[in-house]
């Protein structure tokens, strides 16, 4: 009992557990529709039309269509656990980005073009940089002016998608150059957007790890004044945080735009801050900041792939997918909420109590 | 005579209220020749916005308490998609429909307020839920675009003028004919929602207790409020007023798609904000909230009468805006501190 208890309480427990049941889910309808039982798991190599061999399967499809959610949430692990609010500017960020990258490798009022207007790295490194630029703007709203991060981060969410727009003339720029491409295809045989992703994630650990940012981050989520007299500047590593994830969300852009070589400016990163924020709090982190779990996001964040690619496996429209998600994510608050674990506290203690009469 | 209080909150929305009218003013000089002047063109804002006016009104009340409710859009498309399917599908008619919209709106309200006020959920996760869910049962209730064509009150409803009186603002056109401004029964509605809010809020028990949660939800405990019965009233509240947003959006456009709405709860959000609600509760007026409904609706207008621009412009404008009274608010709270300490 003390044993099932003790892995309930670590922190990792709830994504472990709604990411297993997700797999259960998919096991129990391989057996039932007469599938090889454990094809959600099969992972096999296919030959691409361009003659290449690439990994298959619906893991390697979840991991790579994760990729976005899980570099998001990077991001918004830090921002939720300072600052106690969400970043809901990531999804027109991103679009941002990408419509600024397509833009400058196009040509501005040029809708298709098969050469580069400009080098790749200047368009990627215009669409990383004005993604921070913009982190920097909800930073600086939220740490110097004391502005509550929804209402500051309204603004770009506003905002970032029409500026989007008019740099891409209000139509979808395609950029049908492979060395662009690159970023949402494949690399050898692996999906590219998994190693971007990978690699976020490896950077932001080595970092939590080998320098006091994490520290930092959470000391100031915990109490902003207390970490301010303890020495660190408070306002600047939220700042700092907000910066990371437009950083973050420039790079999920990019991949997002190359997946589809074009700037789709109207749908990249389309209520993508929502998967973000039911990342984090899938992970097991408290949306009213403090301590933090990166792991816990990143677990999160694919479990939510995990849940959609299911549900279009069994055949649930796009459309109508959110409903599911809705009822997942309504059972996880519930579950986590304060009163319900103290009902739940109380119950098995009459237990303990009755057996001991 | 007692002394006319300014306080910064006032200030706020003394600038919304002035903002408006330069605005409008600015416009009728620039776009003259376009018909800016005639009283019509300011009732077509108010025709346009009906449903935003009733969703805002609700969502004042949410922010008010210190929360927010993000659900509205979907549960506004959702609605539209059940009066259009109702109608035409199941051949239902359309005051029972109507009548069920508004019961599925206080179930909604009442799912969500539970989960907030009770099981101390954060307002944000759980009708970012009611988003999701909202929106999914859209496209469950069907995935076609359903027009309304075939029940016959409910088209009446959506035609019909009520003239304004005593030809105020009446005008030859081009041709010569007389036109007289007109107004849907949805503006009705959406004027009849605010007012009722604005004396709720003012007179009424309840209406006081939200403001003193807003202000302060520990010394409203101590003061004898029951905290939680209130804010999932208001939740209640927010969900019932966007269903009746939901009735009217739909008497405008007429039809119900799965992409009807989207962002619709940002727009109230933005108007709210813009007409001085803080999102930490306890400031605010249902009256500012209409002020940023108008301004919004007169900024898209703007957009659309110089004809050359891109609709996205409009967005823009209105973060600009956003931005400029965010940041006010904030000065404003920060001088407030400086004189306490």
């Amino acid at each position: 009992m003390s044993k099932i208890k003790k892995i309930t309480k670590m922190q990792l427990f709830l994504p472990i557990f709604s990411m297993l049941l997700v797999m259960l889910v998919n096991v129990i309808y391989d057996l039932a529709s007469g599938n090889a039982p454990f094809g959600f798991f099969s992972i096999s190599t296919q030959v691409t039309s361009s003659g290449n061999t690439i990994l298959y399967g619906r893991l390697i499809d979840i991991l790579n269509r994760g990729s976005e959610v899980a570099i998001l949430a990077i991001g918004m692990t830090l921002v939720v656990s300072a600052s106690a609010g969400t970043d809901i500017s990531v999804g027109s960020v991103m679009s941002l980005s990408g419509g600024m990258c397509c833009m400058l490798l196009a040509g501005y009022g040029v809708t298709n073009v098969s050469e580069y207007a400009c080098p790749l790295w200047v368009g990627i490194g215009a669409g990383i940089l004005v993604a921070v630029v913009c982190g920097l703007f909800n930073g600086f709203l939220v740490a110097y002016l004391n502005i509550q991060p929804m209402v500051a981060t309204l603004i770009l969410w506003s905002a970032g998608r029409a500026i989007g727009l008019l740099l891409c003339n209000s139509a979808i720029v395609y950029v049908r150059v492979p060395s662009f491409q690159v970023f949402g295809s494949y690399v050898g045989f692996l999906p590219t957007p998994i190693l971007i992703a990978a690699v976020c994630v490896t950077i932001m650990a080595l970092l939590l790890k080998f320098t006091a940012l994490g520290t930092f981050v959470q000391s100031v989520g915990i109490n902003k004044k207390a970490a301010r007299i303890s020495g660190f500047n408070s306002s600047k590593i939220i700042l700092m945080c907000y910066a990371i994830c437009g950083l973050c969300a420039g790079i999920a852009g990019i991949t997002a735009t190359s997946r589809i070589y074009s700037a789709d400016t109207n749908n990249i990163g389309l209520n993508m801050e929502l998967d973000a924020i039911l990342a984090v709090a899938l992970g097991g982190n408290s949306l009213g900041g403090g301590k933090f779990n990166l792991a816990g996001s990143i677990i999160g964040a694919y479990t939510i792939q995990a849940i959609t690619t299911t549900l279009y496996a069994l055949g649930v429209s796009s459309a109508q997918a959110p409903v599911f998600k809705a009822i997942v994510v309504i059972l996880i608050v519930v579950i986590q909420a304060e009163p319900v674990r103290a009902y739940f506290k109380k119950m098995s203690a009459k237990k303990a109590a009755a057996k001991e009469v | 005579m007692k002394k006319l209080k300014i306080n910064s909150n006032s200030i706020l929305l003394l600038i919304t209220v002035i903002l408006f009218v330069v605005m409008y003013i600015a416009g009728c000089i620039v776009y003259k020749d376009k018909g800016f002047t005639h009283l019509q063109t300011f009732l077509n804002i108010l025709i346009n916005n009906a449903g935003l006016i009733c969703i805002t009104a609700g969502m004042t009340c949410v922010m008010l308490t210190g929360g927010i409710d993000i659900s509205v859009g979907s549960v506004v498309a959702m609605d539209c998609m059940f009066l259009a399917v109702g109608i035409e599908e199941w051949g239902l008619k359309s005051p029972l429909l109507m009548f069920l919209v508004l019961v599925i709106g206080i179930i909604f309200g009442i799912v969500q307020g539970y989960c907030i006020a009770y099981l101390e959920i954060q307002p944000f996760i759980v009708t970012m839920a009611g988003m999701f869910f909202a929106r999914g049962m859209t496209a469950v209730i069907c995935t076609d675009q359903v027009s309304i064509v075939s029940d016959e009150l409910f088209v009446k409803l959506s035609n019909m003028k009520l003239k304004i009186p005593f030809g105020i603002g009446a005008y030859e056109n081009k041709k010569g004919i007389l036109q007289v401004p007109y107004v849907r029964i949805t503006v009705v509605v959406a004027l009849l929602v605010v007012l009722l809010i604005f004396l709720m809020l003012k007179y009424t028990k309840f209406g006081r207790s939200i403001y003193a949660i807003g202000g302060n939800s520990q010394s409203a405990t101590l003061m004898g409020l029951d905290v939680r019965m209130t804010k999932m009233k208001t939740y209640v509240l927010a969900s019932f007023l966007a269903s009746i947003g939901g009735i009217c959006y739909c008497l405008n456009t007429m039809c119900g798609t799965t992409t009807q709405a989207a962002g619709l709860e940002m727009d109230a959000i933005s108007s709210a904000v813009i007409g001085g609600t803080l999102l930490t509760g306890g400031v605010g007026n249902v009256g500012g909230s209409l002020v940023g409904v108008l301004i919004n609706g007169t900024i898209s207008t703007l957009v659309k009468s110089h004809g050359k621009l891109v609709s996205s412009w409009a967005n823009i404008v209105t973060a600009i805006l956003l931005c400029f009274f965010i940041v006010l608010q904030a000065i404003l709270a920060k001088i407030k501190e400086r004189k306490k300490a």
